[in-house]
């Protein structure tokens, strides 16, 4: 950064009044807001990344009577295409495709939430043990019921869900008792979460079989039946993204740290434990069905601060939809790459955001 | 606009307390300096009437008491600027400035167009109003404490802390500064307190000076009285002799053996 202008104070006259009080009446000043330009961006690549994600896939539907099919459901009409396509459609292809924009929303506006409330950008939807937490909870439910199988299991997703909240709660508890502020809550979350990998790790060791099946798990996939992941992560995404759009000025104003913030007149623990609380359900509901999919709640919001700017209330809605788009498009190369096998969808997060985020941080630097 | 009365105040962290029967009296529109050496438990008072520590007695602002209300509700009536203050990474001053509103909306609430009004003013009274839409983080040291004052400021409280204000300013800067406050002063009638560690400035702005030794009033009264070389000598351990500037002003120089 460039040594800062020198200010305007002439240093005899003492005063940091300059003559001219023609610059900026009140009436030309702009907070910052969420542009409509910003909102069209993020709408239009979402819009893209859903057509794409629905037309590509092993069975060649043939786009223009994809497109035609949307417009015969929306409008009536006769459907092009056969029973079975009409299937692969609905029943596979979509519901993948709007369960990918939900979990990529949950983990960018929970990463977004949590690195304002800790003032780290280091800061990921799975800093306070909800992965650690979802992880030993699915090991345990594989290691002893062996029939479950992790491809769509109601236990397992149980089991992802409550074991995350658990972390998550543990870290609360444990941070509570040590002093309320957010260093001690970030180091409660390191311990629980190599306290209950380690547990993990043991309940792994006892039956080995299971090592595989619960390795997928961890690298994170998304699986449907249906319709019904989807329903599963709604609701909670919907709760946590009115939460934290509507906190969106508060998590600004923890920025200048707790005190400041009380003398203010917020109680800084309340918005904490009401954003955190936010942000935790609908990671949980995310991993449960998707798995520890890594990165996107760490870059996603970066790359929209780096992009457009510092305030939460752009930061929150843009990371809903930039996340969306990142995970669609991650999933179609976890689908097409290794086609017919499927890579991880963990794996190409890491291995398509991180290049690109070294990219943008320098791109920043230069300016 | 606002008188402010401290009653008995103590305070202190966790099992430690840092000041204790600390009564003094600000009138409407008067700036208070409290003094004393490091440790003596300036910020701590400041901080205890703002009833973000443990403390007991009260503070009392146009005679009543803000120690039971609502953190809203203090916040109207005392605003505050911290020694160090944290910026927010990526806002804008405008943007930052606005936060000092917070008092005045609803929890959930967003600023309205009478909000950014008050900002502008107040950007323009401490002439900030060609930053207005620069990021915090390119702003100069003098620039950025006077966009934390400005913050305090938005506030619109009647009593105004400033906890050491000229941290990190050059004496031409800490000049300004002051001047800008006591300007404030007579112009709004808010009733100012700063904790300063310049004896010289807090003679030459503060009307009253409260020196704080251990956590105890060591000294009250206007600056001629407080600032003697034996008060001093006593209080900070240490050699000064009190200089007079050109119109009469009290300077405290160190000598040296």
């Amino acid at each position: 950064m460039p040594d800062s202008a020198p200010v305007t104070v002439p240093s005899g006259s003492g005063r940091p009044r300059t003559q001219q009080s023609d610059t900026s009446p009140a009436s030309t000043l702009r907070r910052t807001r969420l542009r409509t330009a910003h909102i069209l961006a993020g709408l239009a690549t979402l819009l893209l990344t859903v057509l794409a994600g629905v037309l590509l896939g092993a069975a060649d539907l043939g786009w223009q009577r994809v497109l035609t099919e949307f417009g015969a459901q929306l409008t009536g009409g006769t459907s092009p295409l056969s029973e079975r396509e009409a299937a692969i459609l609905w029943q596979l292809r979509v519901p993948r495709v709007v369960l990918g924009a939900l979990v990529g929303a949950a983990l960018a506006i929970s990463g977004a939430a949590f690195q304002g409330v800790f003032r780290n950008p280091l800061a990921d939807p799975y800093l306070l043990g909800a992965a650690s937490g979802a992880g030993l909870a699915v090991t345990i439910v594989v290691a002893i019921v062996p029939q479950v199988g992790l491809g769509v299991s109601t236990t397992t997703q149980l089991a992802a869900f409550a074991g995350a909240l658990g972390g998550v709660g543990l870290t609360w508890l444990i941070g509570r008792s040590a002093g309320s502020d957010t260093a001690t809550l970030v180091l409660a979350g390191v311990a629980v979460s190599f306290f209950l990998t380690a547990g993990q790790t043991f309940a792994q060791q006892l039956r080995l079989e299971s090592l595989q099946q619960v390795y997928m798990w961890i690298l994170g996939r998304l699986t449907t039946t249906g319709w019904r992941e989807v329903l599963i992560v709604l609701p909670y995404l919907a709760v946590a993204a009115i939460v934290l759009w509507s906190c969106a000025r508060l998590l600004d104003l923890l920025g200048t740290g707790d005190e400041e913030a009380a003398a203010l007149g917020v109680r800084p623990g309340r918005v904490r434990m009401l954003v955190l609380l936010a942000a935790s359900l609908a990671t949980a509901a995310a991993v449960s069905v998707a798995g520890l999919i890594s990165f996107v709640g760490l870059v996603v919001p970066h790359l929209v601060r780096l992009a457009v700017g510092g305030s939460f209330r752009i930061i929150v809605p843009l990371s809903l939809l930039f996340g969306a788009s990142f995970l669609i498009g991650a999933d179609m190369l976890a689908r097409t790459v290794m086609a017919p096998a499927e890579l991880p969808i963990g794996v190409i997060t890491a291995f398509t955001g991180a290049p690109f985020f070294a990219v943008l941080l320098r791109a920043q630097r230069r300016t | 606009m606002s008188t402010l009365e401290l009653e008995e105040l103590s305070a202190g962290y966790r099992r430690r307390t840092v000041v204790s029967g600390i009564s003094a009296q600000v009138a409407s529109g008067g700036w208070l300096g409290v003094i004393g050496p490091n440790g003596s438990g300036k910020s701590t008072l400041l901080k205890a009437m703002l009833g973000l520590v443990r403390h007991e007695g009260r503070v009392l602002v146009d005679g009543r008491a803000v120690t039971g209300l609502r953190p809203r509700d203090r916040a109207r009536a005392i605003g505050y600027a911290p020694q160090i203050p944290q910026l927010p990474v990526g806002l804008t001053v405008t943007d930052y400035v606005l936060l000092g509103r917070t008092p005045h909306l609803s929890p959930l609430g967003r600023e309205g167009s009478a909000d950014l009004d008050t900002v502008g003013d107040v950007l323009q009274r401490l002439d900030l109003s060609k930053f207005a839409n620069r990021p915090l983080s390119t702003l100069s040291g003098g620039e950025r404490q006077r966009t934390v004052l400005a913050r305090a400021l938005a506030q619109r409280a009647g009593v105004l802390l400033l906890d050491e204000p000229t941290t990190g300013l050059d004496v031409g800067h800490a000049q300004a500064l002051l001047d800008l406050v006591d300007e404030l002063r007579a112009e709004l009638g808010t009733t100012v307190v700063t904790t300063l560690h310049d004896l010289t400035l807090a003679g030459q702005y503060a009307e009253r000076l409260l020196l704080l030794d251990q956590g105890r009033v060591a000294a009250e009264g206007p600056p001629d009285e407080v600032l003697t070389t034996s008060v001093l000598t006593e209080r900070y351990t240490a050699r000064v002799a009190i200089l007079r500037t050109p119109d009469g002003s009290p300077v405290i120089a160190p000598v040296r053996d």
